[in-house]
């Protein structure tokens, strides 16, 4: 693709308008999200305040439970792995300017696929039978979700209310099949798939109580990273995200591009469901549907769409979960105070969005050349 | 660029640590007593349901004398009640946990009880078997034999001879409880019927009240339940009419005039029981469960509108219950399907581990169990 | 009394679903078209429904009036409108993003300030029954309708008036269609957007009230399953025409009740499936009346999820 490295713009520290202007660049982009981060933050205290409860109390309890402690870590990073990858399923088509919401549907189904076929795979080795259950987990995410582009590209629906509409459906057909065709007859009161045999289970990270899904997760938004960076496809992706009769002027072809990038935040998506499956549950049932793939949305809007942010601010909002019971026990508040909280500091970061260029100190002509 | 990530979160440690520097002396803390235990539920505590009824457990171990109770809800049925289990331990100190909902035990509770020997983790439900940790116990009740009792009223109170079931999902606990409905009321008259209708949810507070209109509509005019919070039920209910019967916990305060009686669990006798025997310095069980004559369940007082032949009859059963060993399923029995259940001179005594894998629905249920 | 209506109990139990279940469907799409013919979409309806259910149960209860319960619910929803309106009018936010942080406030604070709440009993909205005439308990009971839906669809009449043939549904529509061509014509189009968000905020707050204040009828935190979220769906499905929206809410309604009613004449086999036939349904119209190469006919030009 020629026209992509003709317009590739300069990026890196080698970047000709030299290293303080390229600082200024980037600073912005991480000092007006923690900004408002702490405003957020700041305005739920004085929330707090108003309930007759002291915010000093609150964050240092967020930190102890979230942060403070090796188990506080270990609570925190469990509930980072599905966030990360289900994160990717919205932020991926972002690049793309598609709001995806229904990345819920692929977990589910994603973990439904790995269920169904663990007990089929288990006669091979876990070696080999472990990433085609993984494989094959998200093949139904990337079709799942994969569909929701190509009904966008293709037939012109609106890919947000089509992902909702099949998050629902997803979520019908998961109980349908774990209480219907793929039951395990044994699993009486809480109906579930048959359960993985122990080799088909995926471990903890040697010396950690949590589960490899984490290492998948992280090395997931890594790659992501490099793929709209540092790739053509990726820049070609973010040409026909700005707009879309450019690209295909250009000779784009925006239509796989649509469908790549949604199928591959599907896939990852699904990957969720398998780890749920094989690392945590064992089994696959109606408690595939928690609200990952919302959780995921937070987290990929908070990251504008940049898989590497997606990172930190998941382990940020999985400790604020973590803290939740030890709010709820020493406070004497409600479970809901972290989803307000969750709340405030996400309309805080959103409206942060209008501040970007507002700041002289960030233009990189002012900083000219290093 | 893994800079900004790395930087932002050592940064948020570090701001969080600020915060906490000023307040770790003084962070809020439990009162210490002798012994913590730790209460979680899976959905409100004060749902009317499920959860209520526990609830109302913890609240009377909490006015036990030397005993600190910590509760958690709406805690989902996933890694979260790991941690939340752990997090009660490491930080409140709790020795004695209940887990309640029937999904936390396999394979949460399990993976988390081996870590801590000398935790007792209490669950609700007759899972446990040998070979299991033994700081695992699980508890449960007869509460089929209230439903049997209700059964019983409705029996007497009905016109139309065929009475109505709301239920979540067709698992044995659940088919158990209608079957004993039906039964209880054909003690009273061999010709009524019972039409269940599946929610397919534990807790969904539209399709409830859709299938207790669709009862109403199909000439059902005593409805009750199993789902975790019976509200909506119940009122939408008593709005068509109709007599209701309770389930859990005691619904008589939605409906005065229509509530006839219900089946209740009596969690507080239970749970001081075992509290009691641990700082005693005690053993509990492994697998302990009762009926009525146990303390385990307990019907709600009649209500306003029962007949005196109804009250009789109710007395006579809830007496000849109290002796133990009463059997509510007597042969001659087929299911629905014209499948002999128990023949001539058999029964199923109300401890009988038959009972706990129902996946029938006897004769003279409308409705099906897939 | 009793009458077994054998298969006609379904068209029947689907008439009365249609009429119980789809005033929150009809109250939150109305107000999101008045939202998004002003060129803004809100997401959040969902958290301004389940706030507005609590703040209206809440009301009703401490004050003993179920209407004092409606009002309070339609001003909660017009304060989260508005907020959602102000941010919007910032310059280079994404309103959608904002919709789906609303609605996580909307549900957050409405679960934190609904906990006192959950337990007490609330007066109920009254219903007028249209089905005296009948002999029939089960159509009389369908047709047991609630004041608040004979609103919903004089509502839908009167924002259908509106955007036809008055000076404000003009405003309205030529701020949706244009930025530019409303400056030109000397309006503000932020003001205006952000009032007609505030609006829609409104009817989003009401359609809450309906739900704990007459079907279900009752607060707790599982109270919404998504009415809000849908209803934003059913804009799409329904062209952004109030009326549509009506006839929209009502078939989502009906097919709603298609489950319960199946299995209460003995169909139960795959009752999930039949669950997800309003979702099906919605997804299927959407797919065969979408087009690649138009835009969709009604569409508000500045509608960011049209663009």
């Amino acid at each position: 693709m020629a026209i992509a490295d003709q317009t590739m713009p300069p990026r890196g520290l080698l970047s000709p308008d030299g290293w303080l202007a390229a600082i200024a660049r980037r600073s912005e982009a991480l000092v007006i999200p923690l900004g408002a981060l702490l405003v957020g933050l700041a305005a739920f205290g004085v929330f707090l305040l108003s309930q007759g409860k002291s915010p000093v109390d609150f964050y240092a309890l967020v930190y102890k439970a979230g942060f403070g402690t090796a188990f506080s870590w270990q609570n925190t990073l469990s509930r980072t792995a599905p966030l990360l990858l289900a994160a990717l399923c919205v932020a991926l088509p972002a690049r793309l300017g598609l709001v995806v919401i229904g990345g819920e549907g692929a977990i589910v189904l994603g973990g439904v696929a790995a269920g169904a076929l663990a007990g089929s795979l288990s006669g091979l080795p876990g070696a080999l039978a472990i990433p085609l259950m993984a494989l094959a987990g998200a093949a139904i995410g990337a079709v799942w979700i994969g569909t929701v582009g190509a009904l966008r590209h293709y037939r012109g629906v609106n890919e947000t209310i089509a992902s909702l509409l099949m998050a629902y459906i997803a979520i019908a057909l998961m109980n349908h099949l774990v209480e219907g065709p793929f039951r395990d007859p044994a699993s009486l009161n809480k109906p579930s798939t048959a359960p993985l045999a122990e080799h088909m289970r995926i471990g903890d990270i040697p010396g950690w109580n949590v589960h490899w899904g984490l290492v998948v997760g992280i090395v997931a938004c890594i790659l992501c990273w490099i793929l709209i960076e540092r790739t053509t496809w990726g820049f070609a992706a973010r040409i026909a995200g700005g707009n879309v009769r450019a690209a295909q002027v250009q000779g784009l072809p925006v239509g796989r591009l649509i469908v790549g990038f949604t199928a591959l935040g599907g896939a990852f998506a699904g990957l969720a469901g398998v780890f749920e499956v094989a690392a945590v549950h064992g089994t696959a049932n109606a408690s595939l549907a928690v609200g990952y793939g919302y959780t995921g949305i937070l987290i990929a809007f908070l990251a504008r769409h940049n898989p590497l942010a997606i990172i930190p601010v998941a382990v940020l909002l999985a400790g604020f979960e973590a803290s939740s019971g030890l709010v709820q026990r020493r406070m004497d508040l409600p479970d809901a105070t972290i989803l307000v909280l969750q709340g405030f500091v996400f309309v805080a970061i959103l409206v942060s969005d209008t501040l970007y260029g507002r700041f002289r100190m960030f233009a990189p002509e002012r900083w000219g050349r290093g | 660029m893994t800079m900004p990530p790395f930087a932002r979160r050592r940064f948020l440690q570090g701001s969080a640590a600020l915060a906490g520097a000023t307040a770790l002396g003084a962070l809020p803390s439990m009162a210490a007593g002798e012994m913590t235990v730790g209460f979680i539920y899976v959905g409100p505590k004060d749902d009317f349901g499920y959860n209520q009824a526990h609830a109302e457990g913890a609240a009377a171990v909490k006015a036990m004398a030397g005993v600190t109770v910590v509760e958690e809800e709406n805690v989902a049925e996933t890694i979260d009640v790991q941690n939340t289990m752990e997090s009660m331990i490491n930080f409140d100190g709790a020795t004695l946990l209940f887990p309640t909902s029937f999904g936390y035990f396999d394979p949460h509770v399990l993976a988390v009880a081996p870590k801590y020997p000398d935790v007792r983790f209490e669950h609700a439900a007759g899972l446990w078997t040998e070979g299991m940790p033994t700081n695992v116990g699980s508890y449960f009740g007869y509460i089929g034999l209230g439903q049997y009792l209700n059964g019983i009223v409705a029996g007497h109170m009905t016109q139309t001879k065929r009475l109505g079931f709301v239920a979540a999902k067709p698992i044995p606990q659940v088919l158990q409880n209608i079957n004993s409905f039906l039964l209880g009321a054909r003690q009273v008259d061999p010709a009524i019927t019972c039409q269940v209708i599946f929610t397919g949810e534990w807790s969904l507070a539209v399709k409830e009240a859709e299938a207790t209109n669709a009862l109403a509509d199909a000439g059902c005019d005593v409805i009750t339940c199993h789902v975790d919070g019976p509200k909506v039920v119940i009122e939408t209910a008593a709005g068509r009419d109709c007599f209701v019967c309770g389930y859990h916990a005691n619904q008589a305060p939605l409906a005065p005039e229509k509530y006839l009686t219900g089946a209740e669990w009596n969690w507080p006798g239970v749970y001081t029981r075992m509290v009691q025997t641990m700082l005693d310095g005690g053993t509990i069980s492994n697998f302990d469960r009762g009926g009525l004559a146990e303390g385990y369940i307990k019907m709600s007082p009649l209500g306003p509108a029962v007949t005196d032949a109804a009250r009789n009859q109710f007395d006579a059963t809830q007496a000849e219950m109290m002796k133990g060993g009463f059997a509510a399923y007597q042969g001659p029995l087929m299911d629905n399907n014209g499948n002999q259940i128990l023949a001539e001179g058999e029964v199923f005594l109300e401890t009988d581990i038959a009972l706990e894998s129902m996946d029938y629905l006897v004769e003279g249920v409308i409705g099906s169990t897939s | 009394m009793e009458s077994d209506l054998g298969l006609w109990a379904i068209p029947i139990a689907m008439l009365g679903g249609a009429i119980r279940v789809s005033t929150p469907f009809l109250f939150v799409s109305l107000g999101e078209v008045l939202t998004e013919r002003s060129g803004r979409i809100n997401l959040g309806l969902e958290g301004t429904l389940v706030f507005g259910a609590m703040s209206g149960y809440a009301i009703a209860y401490l004050s003993g009036s179920a209407w004092a319960g409606v009002l309070a619910a339609a001003f909660a929803g017009s304060l989260f409108g508005l907020l959602h309106g102000l941010i919007c009018s910032l310059p280079r936010v994404n309103d959608i993003a904002i919709g789906i942080a609303m609605m996580l406030l909307g549900m957050g604070l409405a679960f934190f300030f609904g906990k006192p709440f959950i337990q007490p009993v609330a007066p109920d909205l009254p219903s007028i029954g249209f089905g005296w005439w009948s002999d029939i308990p089960q159509l009389e009971a369908a047709l047991r309708v609630n004041v608040l839906f004979l609103i919903g669809a004089a509502a839908a009449v009167a924002l259908w008036w509106m955007f036809r043939s008055t000076r404000v549904g003009l405003v309205i529509r030529v701020v949706g269609d244009s930025t530019d061509a409303a400056r030109a014509m000397g309006l503000r189009p932020a003001v205006i957007r952000t009032l007609a968000t505030a609006a829609g905020g409104a009817f989003a707050g009401v359609g809450g009230a309906y739900l704990s204040l007459f079907y279900p009828g009752s607060w707790s935190e599982g109270i919404s399953s998504g009415q809000g979220l849908m209803a934003v769906a059913l804009v799409i499905f329904a062209r952004w025409n109030p009326i549509a929206c009506f006839w929209a809410a009502i078939l989502f309604g009906a097919a709603g009740a298609l489950g319960p009613a199946l299995q209460s004449v003995g169909v139960s086999e795959g009752y999930y499936l039949f669950y997800a036939a309003p979702y099906v349904l919605t997804l299927g119209v959407l797919i065969a009346t979408s087009s690649p190469n138009r835009a969709m006919v009604g569409a508000p030009g500045e509608l960011s999820i049209t663009k």
